[in-house]
């Protein structure tokens, strides 16, 4: 997710400035004098929240040595279940079989959902002619050797060529689309604008009528005035809009929980149990710096409560099996 | 008739200029295309580069971004790993050319070597992963047995998990084959008569290896070993593999401590979306050049030392 220097909502931050006191008057007061080392791997999504927390952190609990790793969710599971990290960032919940894994290792741990990495499909304001748009569409325009025409997609669109806008190549906003929309094996079409800054893009797609490109939600919210967020269809044939309530009731197909998981043995050391309440104290805040969606207040708790309650276990596999149903329901 | 000689004398000269300038081709290209690539980092670098850069943590933020971790993470790693591949290297040479007999497993173990020195670095990594990280999982994470605590300057824990001992250990296999190479080529390269004069003046085969070949080897020993040791200090693959961070906030102070090194952080800057770090990793890459640099000239001077008794 192409980080930028954003407000925060107030929202999230009015949150973060009330669990930031609560960690003050807890485990962050002695900070200084912590000492010991925590190892955090992972998803490289999750990774731009982690740096964060772990440079603030380090600012504070001088004495205790953070590293951070991003060897990817699969990557950084393989060794939270060998029991070398502490921590394991993740873009998708825990497998039943690093379940199985854990479990063999006599690993147990703690499941934190931390935030929302979503995506918009945004278009120029005075673009009335796509109303929704299908994941198939977004394939078929975004594909190598995909259209060229907003005719070709939808025959009663204009026959006009598009212009087409996305995030460099490297952000993790980029890496999600590719996965989500054009599956594993697909590969982007190369006659594209890309911009590593968000800005531009949004200039980009502001500035032209047959413009369309996506970037990460959040900054989409503070450029509501100068584009127009596509709603997506989901698996259902709906279309849901892109906004935090959709993101937050799991309707919005272009979007997915980030976790962090903490290994229960660690946390019972107070410098892991410090770190973790930083997170969570600071997360919100740097969640929107980086260009994520906070959690909803009352999910936000349930997964503060898990931290709190120490609560082994994932929500997502039950005897060895994968629950279905969406985070939120899960998780309410 | 002699014009024809006449022809053919031209044409072999001809000959001979062309494959002169098809050499000055091909070394100005080599040196065109390193010139370029330096002077490009070097101009996209050099600003980055300040005593707050050496001597801070990394950071999201570039202008408060630093180096110092991985900065001594890499001379912690290189300096382990020289201790290691360079004295390995140069005893299995010495075995191999002053002790072996010529035999079959003489031979299979000269070709193993010679393929093990085209093996990719990251293969290193999954074996070292394996056996210094987990000891091939004979001990499990909760009976790990430790000389020590984290405090004490010898601390020591058993498997090594991603310290900087393990990461030294691994860069170490992936030089030991050049190290050993360059070794034999240098024990090689000594005439015989000067072991055989040594020998017929009675010295037993210790004192002829310590006092005669050794000595005599040691300066193109130097060499292989400022080639391997430049390979060490690049590698990033097989960190990465054994589990290097990318963001760390110390530096080591125990053979155990976690550690990251120049080139993943380089890895790490290069690969960001904004240009400002594209900018540090720039400065970083030049950073390991001047610690290549002093590395190399280290050798070079213990090389010149080392040559003087030779030679009179």
């Amino acid at each position: 997710m192409t980080p930028h220097h954003s407000h925060a909502l107030t929202a999230t931050l009015a949150l973060a400035i009330a669990a930031l006191s609560f960690a003050a008057t807890t485990s962050t007061q002695d900070a200084s004098k912590l000492t010991g080392a925590i190892r955090v791997d992972g998803s490289s999504t999750v990774y731009p929240i982690t740096e964060a927390v772990a440079e603030e952190f380090s600012k504070v609990a001088t004495k205790v040595s953070v590293t951070v790793g991003i060897s990817g969710t699969g990557g950084g599971f393989k060794r939270f279940c060998a029991g070398e990290t502490a921590i394991s960032a993740a873009s998708r919940p825990i497998s039943s079989s690093e379940v199985e894994l854990a479990a063999k290792n006599k690993i147990e741990f703690i499941e934190v959902p931390v935030a929302y990495d979503a995506l918009s499909i945004v278009v120029h304001p005075k673009n009335d002619w796509v109303k929704t748009i299908t994941l198939a569409q977004l394939k078929a325009i975004f594909n190598a050797g995909g259209a060229k025409t907003w005719k070709e997609i939808d025959p009663t669109w204009p026959d006009r060529p598009m212009k087409l806008f996305s995030p460099g190549t490297d952000s993790g906003t980029f890496d999600y689309f590719k996965e989500a929309v054009l599956g594993k094996d697909g590969k982007m079409r190369s006659d594209i604008s890309v911009s590593e800054d968000d800005n531009t893009l949004v200039l980009g797609v502001s500035g032209d009528r047959d413009a369309i490109g996506f970037f990460g939600l959040a900054y989409f919210e503070e450029n509501k005035d100068k584009l127009r967020a596509v709603p997506v269809v989901d698996a259902k044939g709906s279309a849901i809009p892109a906004s935090a309530g959709t993101v937050n009731d799991g309707s919005y197909p272009l979007s997915r929980p980030l976790f962090i998981y903490v290994n229960a043995k660690n946390a019972a050391q107070p410098e892991v149990a410090a770190f973790v309440d930083f997170y969570l104290a600071n997360c919100n805040a740097l969640v929107s710096e980086v260009g994520y969606v906070a959690l909803p207040s009352e999910l936000f708790a349930k997964s503060a409560g898990n931290w709190k309650a120490r609560r082994l276990g994932t929500q997502f596999v039950k005897d060895g099996k994968k629950v279905d149903g969406s985070f939120s329901t899960l998780y309410q | 008739m002699m014009s024809g000689r006449a022809i053919a004398t031209s044409r072999r000269l001809l000959k001979n200029r062309l494959f002169l300038y098809g050499c000055l081709a091909g070394t100005s290209i080599a040196i065109l295309v390193l010139c370029v690539l330096m002077i490009s980092i070097a101009i996209e670098g050099w600003s980055s580069v300040s005593w707050h850069f050496l001597d801070s943590f990394a950071s999201r933020k570039p202008a408060q971004a630093g180096i110092k971790a991985p900065l001594m993470g890499s001379v912690w790693v290189c300096v382990i790993c020289a201790l290691v591949a360079i004295p390995m290297g140069i005893g299995t040479a010495i075995y191999l050319e002053e002790f072996a007999k010529h035999s079959r497993i003489k031979r299979l173990i000269q070709l193993n070597i010679s393929n093990l020195s085209g093996v990719p670095s990251i293969v290193y990594g999954i074996l070292a992963l394996a056996a210094f990280v987990r000891f091939f999982g004979i001990s499990s994470s909760d009976d790990h047995w430790s000389i020590g605590d984290s405090e004490s300057f010898f601390y020591l824990h058993f498997p090594f998990g991603p310290s900087v001992l393990a990461g030294g250990l691994t860069l170490a296999l992936v030089i030991l084959p050049i190290m050993i190479i360059a070794s034999q080529e240098a024990f090689r390269s000594v005439p015989q008569s000067l072991r055989q004069g040594a020998l017929a003046l009675g010295s037993t085969q210790w004192q002829v290896i310590w006092r005669v070949s050794l000595p005599a080897a040691l300066p193109t020993i130097m060499t292989g070993a400022i080639l391997a040791m430049s390979r060490a200090i690049g590698e990033a693959a097989p960190l990465l593999v054994i589990g290097g961070f990318l963001l760390v906030f110390h530096t080591p102070t125990n053979l155990m401590s976690d550690f990251t090194v120049l080139p993943l952080q380089i890895f790490n800057w290069a690969g960001r979306p904004q240009g400002e770090f594209h900018k540090l990793a720039a400065a970083a890459i030049l950073v390991q050049l001047v610690v290549l640099l002093v590395f190399n000239s280290a050798a070079i001077i213990l090389r010149h030392k080392l040559q003087k008794p030779l030679q009179s």
